[in-house]
């Protein structure tokens, strides 16, 4: 069940469902009421509009956001909630980060995009040293939890080096922030939903190259989706494969590719990637004794390194095999070698057989 | 929009028909004379902080006839990228900069090889007019080895070392600061080269910009910083994205000066001072007014955000090959069909630039791994598993 192009389906599926201490979800996710067949940036437009519905003290701004932004996914805000809500900037994105951490202090909803996730750098201090330290470094004082900043992340076929970063490691390593990453458009728009309202400041990647590929039934009404929960959206036996976004359409192809050749694979979407889902993936390894990451983004340094890091430190005695991790290679984003860069279905086929035959 | 007016040379120039059109017999093109000639800017300079140049500009008509010849040049490869594009030989991102030639043409005319220039991803004009040959333009845009960075830069990413142009950034804004350091390396070095960083309208309102300013106006560095301003920030007109749409101003205690950048001989006058300004006194802003026809990039059809009648008036009042077609015309200095002969030329050069291009092969797989550091200091490759076939690679 390949959720790239499919039309008419549902997900969720084998939902491992716990709820954590820290969740501020309500699940209701699975479709009760209307649902309608709608891609990606459809979602997320559904999940802003109803963001700026729901509270009234929510913004949202970035660069072209007002005519709907170069994705689409802010089509309509303007005209419904008007200019005061929903506003341009100039080109700049240290200064819309800033002005967002600045509005959400005052206790507003700011839900600020950048363009590309590649042109979130100048942005990154203001991230790092700024919104994740706020409540800290004040003792409770203040925070910035109202600020979610959304970003289009992640290889589009053509992007070359500036179109189709995934910078999600960087984020990864800065408490403070979380990091939370869909892969579908009903995942989107509970988790979205669900970023937005969270006490904390958060970065929300969203797959670019699904905004009009994937499809999917969405409810149409208000629902928010569990963060730091992962969720396993195939039930496997011999190895765990974990990863995020529009790589796990690429995972579940290899584990059909797989499953032909006997070996039972266990998919699991991590969602959130700070803070992760350890229990989730743990309990995982420890039916399977296997462990294979997969992302976009180059392998050094990666977030598979994290997770590969803390499964050996807390499976060690169960593991039958190394950890395995099909990533993105150490090189710059290329231009015309990106299918040779790219962790593709045979790479992650043939590592796989490898550690299942270790 | 007011053009030249004929100055007393005039009747010398035309004396000198005789010798040029006996000229024009032998060779396939025509290639005019050094003999002076003046002429005058289309509008004033307007200037913050300094006196303005004058407005009368020294020429001659092999300038005036080369000018002409490169900006029809530049003109028909933009257009040719543009159909490339369509027929999905060059894929990624492609910013056409037909329209502005004149400040790339403008610019070039005003300073040496020595003279650093950097920009951002429109940069394919500003790389002919460093020397840049249509073969490794078209190479690099549809991603083959004869193209300027092997093809492995594209669109966005070109550059030519041995004439000091330091391309080519995706990032908007970020070739600014760099701009403005290899001002101080110049400076360092003692040579009297000066660097030209140029930006657009959108990129002058980030943050790094104003740091670079305040950097070089600290240190006196030789930075011209060169606003092209086509008013439109991708789909975002000026006046919604910044206050102050006088660029030139923005520099506060940097002087600046506002060009016509339609106006190639504008374009060459208000370089040359800003040559000699920064070299003696430190940093200047240039701001030159200019259009692109195009949208901002080829996934952008450039009318949702602008009329049709704008860029079509735009077109018919400032065309920069126009300007200096009447000009030339005007002066006797060819005549409508050899005008014509050089479009042709250039069309046909175009054309077999972009055959000889497709016989480019692409890039080896092994390039996908080279130059990620310096040589030597390996990157390594691993399979899929990661246990057996294991590189160390250039």
């Amino acid at each position: 069940m390949g959720f790239r192009n499919i039309i008419g389906r549902r997900l969720g599926l084998g939902l491992v469902r716990r709820r954590k201490p820290f969740s501020t979800a309500t699940c209701d996710g699975d479709g009760n009421g209307n649902a309608k067949s709608i891609n990606l940036y459809s979602a997320i437009n559904q999940a802003l509009h109803i963001a700026l519905e729901t509270d009234n003290r929510a913004f949202v701004f970035g660069e072209d956001v007002s005519f709907g932004g170069v994705f689409r996914c802010t089509t309509g805000l303007a005209d419904r909630f008007g200019k005061a809500r929903v506003f341009n900037t100039p080109l700049c994105e240290q200064g819309i980060v800033g002005f967002g951490i600045g509005l959400a202090a005052m206790g507003n909803r700011a839900i600020a995009e950048i363009q590309f996730a590649d042109y979130i750098y100048p942005a990154f201090d203001q991230i790092v040293n700024e919104a994740a330290k706020f409540r800290y470094r004040s003792g409770n004082q203040f925070n910035c939890g109202g600020l979610t900043i959304r970003a289009p992340y992640g290889a589009v076929g053509h992007g070359g080096h500036y179109h189709s970063q995934s910078p999600e490691a960087f984020f990864c390593h800065v408490p403070g922030i979380k990091v939370v990453i869909p892969r579908s458009p009903r995942q989107a728009k509970g988790l979205l939903l669900s970023c937005i309202r969270d006490p904390n400041p958060v970065v929300f990647f969203e797959p670019k190259w699904l905004y009009r590929l994937a499809v999917e039934e969405v409810p149409e009404h208000d629902y928010m989706l569990p963060l730091s929960e992962a969720e396993v959206i195939r039930q496997g036996s011999d190895i765990t494969l974990v990863g995020w976004g529009a790589q796990l359409s690429v995972m579940e192809q290899a584990c059909n590719e797989a499953e032909k050749d006997g070996i039972s694979c266990e998919l699991i979407d991590l969602k959130t990637l700070l803070p992760w889902d350890k229990e989730t993936v743990e309990a995982s390894v420890r039916k399977t004794g296997r462990v294979l990451i997969s992302h976009e983004a180059p392998v050094t340094g990666g977030f598979g390194a994290e997770i590969s890091a803390s499964i050996v430190e807390r499976c060690f005695l169960r593991l039958e095999a190394p950890v395995a991790r099909v990533c993105g290679l150490d090189t710059p984003f290329p231009l015309v070698f990106e299918p040779f860069y790219m962790p593709t279905k045979n790479k992650i086929l043939d590592a796989i057989k490898a550690t299942v035959n270790y | 929009m007011a053009l030249s007016h004929l100055a007393a040379s005039a009747s010398r120039s035309s004396s000198l028909l005789k010798p040029l059109s006996s000229g024009l017999s032998l060779r396939r093109s025509i290639s005019g004379d050094n003999s002076p000639l003046t002429v005058e800017t289309s509008v004033p300079f307007t200037s913050h902080q300094c006196e303005a140049p004058s407005r009368s500009v020294e020429t001659n008509p092999k300038e005036l006839l080369t000018f002409f010849r490169d900006m029809a040049l530049m003109r028909r490869m933009e257009i040719a990228a543009d159909s490339l594009y369509k027929a999905k030989l060059i894929r990624g991102f492609c910013h056409l900069y037909d329209g502005q030639e004149a400040v790339a043409v403008g610019m070039e005319a005003a300073i040496t090889k020595k003279d650093c220039i950097i920009t951002a991803y429109r940069d394919h004009c500003t790389f002919v007019s460093r020397g840049g040959t249509l073969l490794e333009v078209f190479a690099e845009l549809m991603g083959r080895q004869a193209g300027c960075s092997k093809g492995k830069g594209g669109s966005m990413h070109f550059y030519k070392k041995d004439s000091n142009f330091y391309g080519g950034h995706g990032i908007v804004g970020a070739q600014v600061p760099l701009g403005c350091g290899l001002a101080f390396a110049q400076k360092y070095s003692k040579d009297e080269t000066v660097t030209f960083a140029l930006y657009g309208d959108g990129a002058a309102n980030q943050g790094q910009l104003f740091e670079a300013l305040n950097i070089s106006a600290l240190w006196d560095l030789p930075a011209i910083l060169v606003c092209e301003n086509n008013h439109y920030g991708m789909g975002t007109a000026e006046w919604r994205a910044a206050k102050s749409p006088a660029y030139y101003k923005r520099g506060d205690y940097v002087p600046g000066l506002k060009v016509d950048g339609m106006d190639a001989l504008a374009v060459k006058q208000a370089c040359k001072f800003a040559k000699e300004h920064a070299l003696k006194n430190g940093p200047i802003i240039l701001e030159m007014d200019t259009y692109r026809y195009h949208g901002h990039s080829m996934s952008d059809p450039g009318s949702t955000y602008r009329t049709r009648d704008e860029i079509s008036g735009v077109r018919q009042e400032r065309d920069p090959i126009e300007r200096i077609r009447k000009l030339i015309l005007s002066h006797d200095l060819a005549t409508e069909k050899e005008l014509k002969d050089v479009e042709k030329e250039v069309r046909k050069e175009v054309d077999d630039a972009i055959a000889q291009a497709k016989e480019s092969p692409m890039p080896e797989p092994s390039e996908l791994f080279t130059n990620v550091y310096a040589k030597g200091l390996g990157v390594e490759s691993f399979g899929a598993d990661r246990k057996e076939v294991r590189a160390t690679l250039p």
